[in-house]
Parts: structure tokens; C-alpha cells; sequence
């Protein structure tokens, strides 16, 4: 006979276990399909009957899928340190300066975090064209950025609240030159928020998808995202999926260690914006 | 001027105020607010303002990318000939049903997963773990991992239904489907949003109200719930807006056949397929407007308190 | 260790707002100040102008003789531990501690002496090596201390050290500072809303309210003669009882009958021009109950029914209500809001009474009160100031 603690025990453990099943299932699916070997790829089994790299192999050796991974790596990694730069200073004024037009900035960030990619598409393309950096990474880093500094500004600044700013009196008091007190006692107190906020800003720049089918049209600037739905199968009359599973598994393998590594950073950086209010 | 030498120089004349400073010390603290906004805003108002007013001036051409030279004005004619279309309709009918469904499903179900977090004893830094996996997972993949599903031959899901069923071809299923896909991956992000509500009731509150002999409903329906109700309806906007803009999912899963496409998904085609710049403007603007609306909606009518807007509160 | 000067000091916001206005006070060298005032009242601006954490409008600040209006607060040598102690989270009490040292590149086994000097004083020998986070309430207290401490600064600067410690801390941690400062020598200015605080650890107390110095002087001369109904309310717990009175021929009417007014208190009043309408002011341990008094004891005697009866040991305090009582004067409202009495939403005046623990007093019944009238102040209502102790503040 089970104790009553026992019992509920038991029932918190199933109910992890399905949300867990949950949060997994497809991810594993789409795992599983990558190790298929292209004989079976069709047989509907959930665990391959045969495993096989064949998949893996076939996308690294096609410059289509290392060209677009080395894009994606890129257009990410820039549009996330400028977005993250630009997105602490104006995160910090807001946080701890007072001057006129604050709550227009925050207006105007809270309408970008609105705005619907597809109504910049059109102007955008066109615009692009015109200047030439269409089908760049510029073409696409210019985008990104911009609609992720309403997230990195708003995360930042609700870092930037919670740091006591006694603190920096403090160190003034101590005798610390304004220079001295940012380097040693605020900057260790707000890096954690910059790395969170930097990692939710990659993954936003990491997922894209519309921008970077639209905005592209070869390899020159295509991210990963964006050639998997291009991919084509080796012969004309082979279906691609287990080099899109394999290409969708290589890009998901980041996600899953940041999200390994950082998730409470994750959830306190995406919480911490959207609920004060 | 390199970031750290900015917010260096941010430090020293910002006496941390209680109101505020000596005129001198206001003058620059001001300025350098200013300075520091600037670069932010400057990208922000380029990529965006910029483009959507040259959105709305193209949108009024007839402009066939195939023949740019001869683009010429029609006022309003584009707008006329998408609002009289049985596309745009349908478009926007099925992206109505797709953000109301999933948005409402995600609500429950997000509640369902932030009580889970809440409450649970064990384990819990692991399911905060899982959950965000479909929430940093990229949407194309998830929606490939979900298109093969479903494949009849090729997926798991589709050999549970019974033969010659291919859901992903029939518009009622695939609207189901995508309704699921889209769900599926941003439940999780509505469930942190709303944990991050529940924390902030006072546990004393709930236990007051255990105390005065609540049920575990009543609780939650009578105390738990209203406190919440900034981030819930925080969290409404954001998927609300974030659902309308539904594209990823729909591409891959049904690239919008069989009337399942959604507004951003015509707006796309117009643009990619028709080739048509003043179509496919117009369909953008009136998609802003549409966001725009429901925004407002929120916003005056529900009262749902911008984020981030509390600063000049303290 | 130096003198402070603060020479018609003057603090203005952009706004136009006034947080501090000409503040005068010549602080010795070795002497310990309080600021003390009900919150918003200036205190805390005044600190941080003198710390150089915030600009100064208007006057000079001297310390050690020199001008430091334009300087940073590093260059005025001046030490400071805050009301949130401000420890870096991100260093142990040790780096805490000679984190000033280093930035001013004292060599490094100075600073280790130094810190653990300051440590075996403080009883943080032990801490050293720990972070501000694992560390208790009282703990932490100290850590902000000996982090002031080590620098040996000419002065320190003290904003509510004491608030965010518990009661019985809180007076242990009282007695703690008073010693470390008579045993140090150094210069002190310590801000707080605490009377009791102000009272028992400061040479001179400065009371402020709404940006103004409503009197200087030691603890005891503020008790016995404050210069208005703000600081005459404000010094003492519980608080003094105020009553409105109307002057007659040779007596003061009030709701607690008439009380005689003596030649010496007549010739005040004619020579100030006072007004018929009045309020006393009488302290709860200027009461006492008339069966105790001996007829050696000149005074008045009076009857009132007993409300609430409260032992503390070796005092009973008796509470009784009066109908009306001086109304419509700002300074008793503020005075009533920053003590919490306006929300205890009781009617009535209440009146207040220490007596001696012998006391026979009952809830709801009358007793004879004894009044020391030889002790009674005497305020202006429209001026509010004290016409018992016509005197200027004393600087």
C-alpha cells in the first residue's frame, strides 16, 4: 500500500514526465527521421530500424547546406552583438537616466515588438534592391537587429532595475572615478543580464525565417532556415526529408545546449520584460 | 564612442536621484539619456517607419516587379482590388481562426503548464528545462519535424490514422494541424509569462484564502486568476499579435493550399509569386493596420498595462 | 578627523522644488550630528550633498577648512555607509572591506592588516572570506561599518544604518556605533527618522522638516525647550499631548480644566503679544496621579476617565480621550501622519499620561490627574512657535 506522500510523489511524476514527453516528441521525431536510413526513411516507424550518418554526411558535403550554416552563424552573431550593444545603452538610459522622450522610446519599442514582419517585407525588398544589399548579410542583419532591440532593450532594462544602484555610490565613496565604479562593480553586476539577453536575441535571429527566405535569393546570404526549404533531393525523384532532418537537427543542436546550459537565465530574461507592468 | 566609454561617462554625473538634479548635473544626465537612445532609435525608425511609409506610397502604385517601368499611380486602387477579393478574405478568415483557437487553447493549456512549474515538488528545473526546448526550437524545423508527422508513409502520427487519410491536404485537418504546430511550440512561452504572474501572488494571499476554506478552483478562479490578470493579459497581447503574424508553420506544413494560407502568407505570395509590388504593399498595410487594431483593442479596452512602461512610475 | 562647515547650504531641483533650504551648522571636529526628521524633510539630501553625491545649489561646504563644493566625492576623503549597506554582492567581506584601499593603491598587506584590524573590532574575523549574500542582517550592518572603518576618513557619513535591522539589533548595534564612535574620535553625521535613535546616540541633534532646520541642539535641550509645536511633537515617546486653550485672566482653559498660569509664564505671554487662542503642550511624564503627589509638589489636579490602562514594568501608561483638541494645524497633522496615528482611525483627541506603576487608575473610571504646570509649553496655533522658551535656535 502506497502512503498519501507516496501517492502524489507518483502523480508529480507523471505529470512531469508528460510535459517532458510533450516538450520532446517532435523534437525526437525529427531526430529519429535523421538517422533513417534513406531505405526506410518511408516505413512511419518512430525509431529508425537501421542508423545511419548517411544523412549527415550527404548535407556537409553540398556547399548549399555549409554555405547557409556559415551564414546563419554570422548573420546571427552580428546582429546580436550590434543589437546587444545597441540595445544596453538605451536599455541603461532607460533604466537610469531621466530625460524627455523616454516613454516614446518605449512606445516606439513596444509597437516594433508588434510590428508584422510581412508589411516590411515589401518596402524592405525593394529598398534593399535599390542599395544593393539584397541578398547580403547586410540585407538580413539590418532586419534583425532592428526587430530584436524592443527584446534586448526591454530585458536589459529590467536587468538594469534590479541592480542596486546604492551600489555605485558606494564605490564613488570608496573612491572609485566613474570609470573604475563601471568596470568594477556595476559591469560584473550586469553581465549576466547582457548574456541573457544576448542568447535570446541570437535564438530570435537564429529562427528567422521570413526575412530570410524574402530577402535572399541564392546561397550569397541564405541561412540555414531558409535553404532547408529549398533543399531538393538528390535525384530528381528522391524526396530530401532526411537531409532536411539532418539540417534541421544541426541547427537545433544550439538551442539545446543554451538551453542546457542557461535556462533559468532563459526564463528570468524572458519573463522579466513582459510582466513588471 | 565604444559602449563602455559611454556608460562610463553615464555613471558620473548621474548622482542617483531621488528627483533629480541640480540643473548642470539634469543638462548632462539629459544629454547623455538622449545620446545613449540615439543609436536605437535612429535603427529602429530606418528599418521601420521609413519602410512602412514607403510601403503605404508604393501601395498606391500599380507596380508589376516583371515590368518597373511602368509603375504608375492608382490612388487607391489596390487597396479596392484586395478588399474585394475572395483571397484576401478567406486569407484573413482563416488567420482570425488560427490566432483565436490557438491563442485560446495556448491560455489553458499555458495555465495548465505555469501551475505545473508552480507547484511542482520535484523535478522542477528540469520541466522548465524541457519547456523551453519548443520555444528556442526553430519554427521550421518543428514545422518540418510535424509535416513529416503527418506524411502519410513517412510519419508516426499519420500511420495511427486510418489508410488513405492525408490530414495535411484537407483544409479542415491542416488548419487543425497547423493549429497544433503553432500551439505546440508556443505554449511554453505563454506558460513563462504566466509563471512569472503566479509568482508574483502572494503566497499569503492563497493561504488566506485556503484559510477561509476555498477550493483548489475557487482559489484559482477567485483569488489567483484576477491577480494575475496584468500578465495574463500581457501575455494575450503578445501571442495575439505574435499568432496574427502566423507564417513559418503554414509554409512549410501546407504553403497555403487549400485555403489554408494566412494574410502573411498572400501578402508573401503577392509579392513572390505575382510579382506584384502595389498588391503586395497594400496586403502589408493593411496587415499593420489589422496588428494595429488589435493592439489598441488590448491596450485601451482591456487595459493591458504596456510593458516596460513602468520606469517613470517609481 | 575634521570640522564640517555647511554655510547657507541650499538644494533646488530642476522642478523648481526645494529639498533643502540654508542650512547652517558648524560641526566640530570629533563631534557626532544627527539629522532627524519625518521622511521628505531634507536629512538624507543634506548627507549626500555634504558626501558630494549630490550638487549643492547654493552656500559653501567646508571640510578640514577647505571648499569642497566642486569636489568629487573620492577627493573629500569622507566615508559613508548607506541605509542598504550597498556591499558589492560580487566580493567577500574581505575585498568589501578594502575595496577603497586598493582603489586608492595601498599596498596590498597594508590593506590586509587594515581590513583585519577593522575586522577584529567588528567581530567579522570569521566573515572574511564569505560573500554579503550568506551573511545575516547584523552581519552585513557591521561589514558596512568596517568598510567605512578602514579608510580612517576624516568623517562619516551615516544615512539610517540602523533601519533595516530588527529591534533588538537595532539597540544592541546603537550602543555598538556610539562606542566605535567616541573610541574612534571621528567626525559623524548620522541621518534618521528615529527620534529614539536621534536622542540617545548624538552630541547635537538637528531636527529638519520640509527642508528647513527647525532646531539645533543637544538631546536634552531639545526636550526641555523646543522651539515649536513640530520639534516639541517630534522629541519624546510617547509623543507630547496637545491640547487647545484659551487664555483667560490667570488661567489657561482647557479641556482638562483650568490650569494656573504663574507670573514668569504671564509676563512671557504679555511680552510676546500671544494671541487668547492657544495650545499646550504637556509631556505624558509631566502627569501623574494626584493620590501619589505630595502636597510638597506644586501643581494642578484634574479628573478625566481612564481609557486605556497599559503596564510596562515599571511605568503605567493611561490613556484618555478629550473631545476636539487643536485641529487645523499643519504641523500636529504631519507630525500625526509620520507617527501613524492618522491611521489608526480612532476619534477624539487622545491624551497620554506616564505615571508611576503604584497608580490605582482603572479602565473606565475617572481618576485625579496631577499636572506639573511648573513643566507645561505654551505654542502660538498660527505660528506654532513655543512661547514658554522664547529662544533662537541655538548653533
Amino acid at each position: 500500500m502506497m502512503s498519501h506522500r507516496g501517492r502524489t510523489l507518483t502523480g508529480w511524476g507523471v505529470v512531469n514526465l508528460l510535459v517532458i514527453l510533450y516538450a520532446l516528441i517532435p523534437v525526437c521525431w525529427i531526430a529519429a527521421l535523421s538517422f533513417k536510413d534513406p531505405s526506410t526513411l518511408t516505413d512511419g516507424n518512430f525509431i529508425p530500424r537501421e542508423w545511419t550518418w548517411a544523412n549527415y554526411r550527404g548535407i556537409f558535403q553540398t556547399s548549399e547546406f555549409t554555405r547557409a550554416l556559415v551564414n546563419s552563424i554570422g548573420i546571427a552573431v552580428i546582429a546580436t552583438t550590434i543589437a546587444v550593444v545597441l540595445g544596453t545603452m538605451a536599455a541603461y538610459a532607460v533604466a537610469r537616466l531621466r530625460f524627455p522622450g523616454k516613454r516614446v522610446l518605449i512606445g516606439m519599442s513596444l509597437l516594433i515588438a508588434m510590428f508584422p514582419p510581412i508589411s516590411l517585407v515589401s518596402p524592405l525588398f525593394n529598398i534593399e534592391r535599390v542599395l544593393g544589399i539584397f541578398d547580403t548579410w547586410a540585407g538580413l542583419i539590418i532586419p534583425y537587429m532592428t526587430f530584436s532591440l524592443p527584446l534586448a532593450i526591454y530585458t536589459l532594462s529590467a536587468f538594469f532595475r534590479e541592480i542596486p544602484w546604492d551600489l555605485e555610490k558606494a564605490a564613488k565613496m570608496d573612491g572609485a572615478t566613474p570609470a573604475q565604479a563601471f568596470r568594477l562593480v556595476i559591469a560584473p553586476l550586469a553581465a549576466p543580464g547582457v548574456v541573457t539577453t544576448a542568447i535570446l536575441v541570437f535564438i530570435f535571429c537564429w529562427n528567422d525565417f521570413l526575412f530570410a527566405i524574402s530577402l535572399t535569393s541564392t546561397t550569397a546570404a541564405r541561412t540555414v532556415p531558409a535553404a532547408i526549404a529549398f533543399f531538393t533531393g538528390s535525384s530528381q525523384f528522391q524526396q530530401p526529408t532526411g537531409s532536411i532532418a539532418a539540417a534541421a537537427v544541426v541547427i537545433t543542436v544550439p538551442i539545446v545546449i543554451f538551453v542546457l546550459l542557461f535556462q533559468r537565465r532563459i526564463v528570468a530574461g524572458l519573463t522579466a520584460g513582459a510582466v513588471k507592468g | 564612442m565604444s559602449p563602455p566609454a559611454a556608460e562610463t561617462e553615464a555613471a558620473a554625473p548621474s548622482a542617483p536621484g531621488r528627483r533629480g538634479e541640480l540643473s548642470e548635473g539634469a543638462r548632462q544626465e539629459r544629454r547623455l539619456g538622449l545620446l545613449l537612445c540615439a543609436p536605437a532609435v535612429v535603427v529602429m525608425v530606418a528599418v521601420t517607419a521609413y519602410p512602412i511609409a514607403y510601403a503605404i506610397y508604393l501601395s498606391l502604385q500599380r507596380y508589376d516587379l516583371r515590368f518597373p517601368d511602368q509603375a504608375h499611380w492608382v490612388g487607391f486602387g489596390n487597396y479596392g482590388a484586395v478588399l474585394t477579393s475572395p483571397f484576401w478574405w478567406q486569407a484573413l478568415w482563416v488567420t482570425v481562426l488560427i490566432t483565436v483557437v490557438s491563442v485560446a487553447v495556448e491560455l489553458v493549456l499555458g495555465m495548465a503548464l505555469a501551475l505545473v512549474m508552480h507547484r511542482a515538488i520535484f523535478g522542477r528545473g528540469t520541466v522548465r528545462t524541457a519547456v523551453l526546448i519548443p520555444y528556442g526550437i526553430v519554427t521550421v524545423v518543428a514545422a518540418y519535424s510535424w509535416q513529416y508527422a503527418w506524411t502519410p508513409g513517412t510519419g508516426y502520427l499519420a500511420a495511427l490514422l486510418p489508410a488513405g487519410s492525408a490530414p495535411l491536404t484537407d483544409q479542415w485537418q491542416a488548419i487543425g494541424l497547423i493549429i497544433l504546430a503553432e500551439v505546440w511550440k508556443t505554449t511554453p512561452f505563454m506558460a513563462l509569462l504566466l509563471l512569472a504572474g503566479l509568482a508574483l501572488v502572494p503566497g499569503e494571499t492563497v493561504r488566506a484564502a485556503m484559510v477561509d476554506g476555498a477550493t483548489f478552483w475557487q482559489r484559482l478562479w477567485l483569488v489567483i486568476l484576477p491577480l494575475m490578470k496584468p500578465a495574463i493579459l500581457v501575455a494575450l497581447l503578445f501571442r495575439t499579435l505574435d499568432a496574427f503574424r502566423i507564417f513559418d508553420n503554414i509554409y512549410v506544413l501546407t504553403g497555403g493550399s487549400n485555403d489554408t494560407g494566412s494574410v502573411s502568407i498572400l501578402g508573401y505570395d503577392n509579392l513572390f509569386t505575382a510579382l506584384n509590388l502595389g498588391i503586395g504593399s497594400a496586403i502589408s498595410v493593411l496587415i499593420f493596420l489589422c496588428v494595429a487594431a488589435i493592439a489598441f483593442l488590448f491596450i485601451k479596452i482591456f487595459g493591458a498595462a504596456a510593458p516596460g512602461g513602468e520606469p517613470e512610475r517609481r | 578627523m575634521a570640522e564640517i562647515v555647511l554655510d547657507g547650504i541650499t538644494k533646488r531641483y530642476p522642478d523648481g522644488a526645494l529639498a533643502v533650504r540654508d542650512f547652517n551648522l558648524t560641526i566640530a571636529d570629533g563631534e557626532f550630528v544627527i539629522l532627524v526628521g519625518p521622511s521628505g524633510c531634507g536629512k538624507s539630501t543634506t548627507l549626500n550633498m555634504i558626501a558630494g553625491l549630490e550638487d549643492i545649489t547654493e552656500g559653501t561646504l567646508r571640510i578640514d577648512g577647505r571648499v569642497v563644493n566642486d569636489r568629487a566625492p573620492k577627493d573629500r576623503d569622507i566615508a559613508m555607509v548607506f541605509q542598504s549597506y550597498a556591499l558589492y554582492p560580487h566580493m567577500n567581506v574581505r575585498d568589501n572591506m578594502g575595496f577603497a584601499l586598493r582603489l586608492a593603491k595601498v599596498d596590498k598587506a597594508v590593506i590586509r592588516t587594515k581590513v583585519e584590524e577593522a575586522a577584529r573590532i567588528l567581530d567579522l574575523t570569521q566573515h572574511l572570506d564569505r560573500k554579503p549574500a550568506n551573511l545575516s542582517g547584523g552581519q552585513r550592518q557591521r561589514v558596512a561599518m568596517g568598510r567605512a572603518i578602514v579608510r580612517d576618513p576624516k568623517a562619516f557619513l551615516m544615512d539610517e544604518p540602523l533601519s533595516n535591522l530588527d529591534a533588538k539589533l537595532r539597540v544592541q548595534m546603537r550602543t555598538q556605533i556610539a562606542a566605535l564612535q567616541r573610541r574612534l574620535g571621528t567626525t559623524t553625521v548620522y541621518v534618521t527618522h528615529d527620534q529614539v535613535e536621534a536622542m540617545t546616540l548624538g552630541d547635537r541633534v538637528v531636527v529638519m522638516r520640509g527642508g528647513l532646520v527647525q532646531q539645533v541642539g543637544t538631546p536634552q535641550h531639545l526636550y526641555d525647550a523646543p522651539v515649536n509645536l513640530f520639534v516639541a511633537g517630534f522629541i519624546g515617546s510617547p509623543g507630547m499631548n496637545f491640547l487647545g486653550a484659551t487664555l483667560e485672566q490667570n488661567a489657561l482653559r482647557t479641556s482638562l480644566g483650568d490650569l494656573a498660569v504663574d507670573d514668569r509664564l504671564r509676563r512671557l505671554l504679555e511680552r510676546q503679544d500671544a494671541p487668547r487662542e492657544l495650545i499646550v503642550g504637556i509631556r505624558p511624564e509631566d502627569f501623574e496621579d494626584a493620590a501619589l503627589v505630595g502636597e510638597r509638589r506644586t501643581g494642578q489636579a484634574c479628573t478625566a476617565t481612564v481609557d486605556v490602562r497599559e503596564s510596562v514594568g515599571s511605568d503605567v501608561y493611561v490613556h484618555f480621550t478629550q473631545e476636539g483638541g487643536p485641529a487645523g494645524i499643519t504641523e500636529l497633522a504631519e507630525l500625526a501622519a509620520d507617527s501613524g496615528l492618522a491611521d489608526t482611525g480612532m476619534r477624539g483627541h487622545r491624551i497620554v499620561a506616564r505615571l508611576d506603576p503604584a497608580t490605582r487608575a482603572a479602565e473606565g473610571s475617572p481618576m485625579d490627574l496631577w499636572i506639573d504646570t511648573s513643566r507645561i509649553h505654551v505654542f502660538d496655533p498660527a505660528t506654532g512657535a513655543n512661547l514658554t522658551h522664547p529662544e533662537r535656535a541655538e548653533y
